[in-house]
């Protein structure tokens, strides 16, 4: 089950010195790049939802999901598009905006230039420059969906430059770790947009609007596609929920990125020695045993929304125990108080 | 870059036969020693056919380049950094792409001079912080570096392995109208800028392939293994495979980009304070693995903030303990702290005789032509010449306090003569310097600006100079400024081999 394309070499490289800092950073790099593609994603397919006046929550599912509603309320008395679109994409006050993730996440990668190939700072530079200069203009309804499409593109370019030229070593191996927790977290998202649209109106569950939209959302996540070609007979939201959780072929689903998520941690420990990762690994190994052994129509019965959830904040404890293991707070001989979540320190608020 | 001579027409120059016009069209610089068209002596023929290529360069095609290569920079994030409260807006230094040329024999030269001036340094170093011999025999005075505010006491009979307390010298040079080289200031702290001489000639080399072609020009980029290696050989005695860091203030720091470019050159880790610990007085990284040792630390972190136990106590990028364990020689630090005594406006004073007492020989490269205020002939020369010349307080508050006197009126004068003789020990005065220029790409055209020079020497167990420097151009016209944050700029400074 070795994933393609992220092999390392055999035995791995001895570099014994990467920097606490470094793979943190690298870890963060890669969830803000990942998150904003996948932001970028989320807007689209509600786009698509609130031009079919498919949906009576429309835009305010975004928030919901994200659980901003807060944050939003004090700055926005409706959740109208511009109002959302504007909070998602420009607000610079929003941390969960995208102006605000590129900022990250060249913060990020400033830490990292010694570590990145120039070709990978080069496009991070131009791109977070690109997005920093983007204005109400950018974000108006003729606009945003070329603009979700170029941010998404940007995004796989720098997918492409970094499996392309990021050294083989451990920093690679955090950045898979990063790469893979943001995915598996943001597909639950994905699907989760669908159950927040789907709530008021119950009735709806399984007409055609209801199929229309399940289709929308397996497009926005690049997985019409692959779906219509695996998955035979009529299109049933089990089926597309079954798809984006438990596909082992689909790059994007719960399954591939945990299992994906679950060779990184691993290959820490057998190639470079880094056993401090056996705690992560074990959270994985659970989360992986709980989606494998329920059918989809389990979870869906038992509550897709709380299986959602409970995903959620099992991967943001996985972030915790890989912090844990390889940026521990201070010898306890500084004077810095302890830090009792030291994963988190960069996480938003979002969970 | 010879091999791309044949894709771009090797010589312009044999397009037209016809020379002198062109970029030059307008150029005019009677009254300065110019670097490129106006030597006062027979040019070497190198130096001709670039003289030559670039007349036949258009103002609008240089334009098109320039605005390229400027482009180039900012995506590369080949810049510095200016915070301010909300936003990172990062800077290029902008680069001229006409560039500056040494000739072999004025290199050599220059060379010579630097490591001449580079070895005084060290030499000083060592005995003012063990037996003070040149203070006692009263070549330079002792309350002048005693009382020095980069006097470090914790540098007291502390053997730095190989003497070395100066790894990495910045020496800036001008050019007189004769085109003498003349030592303007040492920077023996932590020199900057070397990261752009190396990126202007990846630059140039990528903008001006046509102008270089087939030149045999001394390379830069051995700058990186050159100082890992001197890092190596000065770290403590008897560890083999050294581990080597550069200790950065961190991504705010405006010149980040080189820290990180420096780190990459090296192959070695860029650390900040918070990466490094100190356990029974030694060092170590914190990484993925654990703690691992560090023995050679390339600092880019001025002295008060290195160790928050021993000077500034508010800081946050230094490692508390370090130097507990420098002092047990655990590891090596460079440049050593208390280095800033040696570059001192005041110490400058005095370097040609530091040269002579310790070397024996001449000064190699001349300082501007310095009096000293605290001795009697300087004083009185000073006092006649008021006038004339540029005075300088010397000690902790440079660049406050100075008088141009050819810009200033008769009752300024007057009132800075009083200052003079109430303390004239504060004091050196120096002649107004007519810098040398280069012809530069300007608004209006192709214009003589004036430049520096800053070589930069490494030093283990020898001292290498990287071959050029930084030529920093003042960008606005007639202005003697050349610094980055005022309106300067830089050229690639081409050494011609032959």
């Amino acid at each position: 089950m070795n994933p393609l394309m992220i092999d390392i070499p055999p035995g791995g490289i001895a570099m014994p010195n990467l920097l606490s800092r470094y793979a943190e950073c690298t870890i963060w790099l890669a969830r803000y790049m990942e998150r904003i593609e996948n932001l970028a994603r989320l807007i689209d397919v509600t786009e698509t939802f609130v031009r079919a006046r498919s949906t009576s929550t429309g835009w305010l599912s975004i928030v919901q999901i994200n659980a901003d509603d807060e944050r939003f309320f004090e700055r926005h008395a409706v959740a109208s598009e511009e109002n959302v679109v504007g909070f998602y994409v420009i607000d610079r006050e929003n941390p969960n905006s995208i102006v605000s993730i590129a900022h990250a996440a060249r913060e990020n990668a400033r830490s990292l230039r010694p570590l990145i190939s120039t070709e990978m700072w080069m496009h991070l530079n131009m791109f977070t420059n690109a997005i920093s200069a983007l204005g109400p203009t950018d974000i108006r309804p003729s606009n945003l969906s070329a603009l979700c499409a170029r941010l998404k593109q940007d995004c796989q370019t720098h997918h492409g430059i970094t499996e392309g030229t990021f050294y083989r070593d451990q920093a690679w191996l955090f950045y898979l770790i990063g790469r893979n927790l943001e995915r598996a977290d943001q597909i639950t998202r994905l699907i989760d947009i669908k159950y927040h649209t789907l709530l008021p109106s119950v009735a709806g569950v399984g007409s055609e609007v209801d199929i229309g939209q399940w289709a929308a959302v397996l497009r926005s996540a690049a997985a019409y596609h692959a779906y219509r070609r695996t998955v035979p007979g009529d299109m049933t939201p089990a089926h597309v929920v079954g798809f984006l959780l438990k596909n082992d072929g689909f790059p994007r689903s719960l399954s591939t990125s945990l299992r994906q998520l679950h060779w990184a941690v691993g290959h820490l420990r057998t190639d470079y020695g880094l056993k401090n990762g056996y705690a992560a690994a074990e959270r994985i190994e659970e989360l992986r045993a709980t989606l494998a052994e329920q059918t989809v129509e389990d979870i869906i019965l038992r509550g897709l929304h709380e299986f959602l959830d409970w995903v959620q904040r099992e991967l943001h404890l996985v972030q915790g125990e890989i912090a844990r293991a390889f940026w521990p707070p201070a010898m306890p001989a500084a004077a810095a108080p302890p830090d009792p979540d030291p994963g988190l320190s960069q996480e938003q608020s979002q969970s | 870059m010879s091999d791309f001579g044949s894709d771009f027409g090797s010589d312009p120059g044999q397009h037209d036969a016809q020379q002198g016009p062109g970029l030059f069209v307008s150029y005019d610089t009677p009254d300065f020693y110019c670097e490129l068209m106006n030597r006062r002596d027979a040019a070497p023929e190198s130096l001709t056919l670039i003289r030559e290529r670039l007349a036949h360069f258009g103002l609008t095609e240089l334009r098109q380049r320039a605005r390229v290569a400027e482009a180039d920079l900012y995506n590369l994030g080949i810049t510095f950094t200016v915070y301010t409260d909300r936003d990172a807006i990062d800077r290029i230094l902008p680069v001229d792409l006409i560039p500056r040329v040494l000739t072999a024999a004025e290199w050599d030269h220059v060379e010579r001079g630097v490591q001449q001036r580079v070895a005084a340094i060290n030499h000083f170093l060592w005995d003012i912080y063990h037996e003070r011999r040149i203070l006692k025999d009263g070549i330079v005075p002792a309350g002048l570096v005693l009382g020095n505010s980069n006097y470090r006491p914790e540098m007291e009979g502390l053997d730095v392995p190989g003497g070395v307390y100066v790894h990495i010298n910045g020496t800036d040079l001008v050019r007189d109208g004769a085109g003498n080289f003349l030592v303007l200031e040492d920077n023996a702290r932590t020199p900057s800028g070397v990261s752009y001489v190396i990126e202007n000639r990846h630059m140039m080399l990528r903008s001006m392939p046509d102008l270089a072609a087939g030149l045999d020009l001394m390379p830069v980029d051995e700058y990186g293994p050159r100082l890992r290696r001197a890092l190596t050989e000065t770290a403590p005695g008897g560890i083999r495979d050294a581990e080597v860091v550069l200790l950065s203030p961190g991504i705010y720091n405006s010149a980040y980009f080189e820290h990180v470019f420096l780190a990459r050159e090296m192959g070695v880790p860029l650390v900040e304070g918070r990466d490094l610990m100190v356990e029974n007085g030694r060092v170590f990284m914190r990484t993925v693995a654990g703690p691992r040792p560090v023995h050679s630390i390339y600092r880019r972190l001025n002295d008060d903030f290195l160790d928050p136990q021993v000077f500034n106590p508010d800081s946050m990028l230094g490692v508390p303990g370090l130097v507990d364990a420098y002092r047990r020689g655990n590891v090596t630090i460079a440049n050593a702290i208390g280095t800033g005594v040696a570059d001192d406006k005041a110490v400058y004073a005095y370097m040609p005789r530091i040269i002579r007492y310790y070397l024996g020989e001449e000064p190699i490269l001349s300082n501007v032509e310095t009096h000293i205020c605290g001795e009697p002939e300087g004083l009185a020369y000073t006092l006649a010449n008021l006038d004339r010349l540029v005075v300088k307080p010397v000690g902790e508050s440079g660049g406050y306090g100075l008088i141009i006197g050819p810009h200033a009126t008769q009752a300024e004068l007057e009132t800075f003569r009083a200052s003079l003789l109430a303390d004239p020990a504060n004091y050196i005065s120096q002649p107004v310097i007519d810098l040398s220029v280069c012809p530069t790409l300007c608004e209006a055209g192709v214009e003589a600006r004036h430049v520096d020079l800053r070589p930069f020497a490494v030093t283990g167990e020898s001292t290498w100079v990287l071959p050029g420097g930084l030529s920093r151009v003042a960008l606005r016209k007639g202005s003697l400024v050349v610094n980055s944050s005022q309106g300067g700029g830089s050229k690639d400074t081409w050494v011609l081999a032959s």
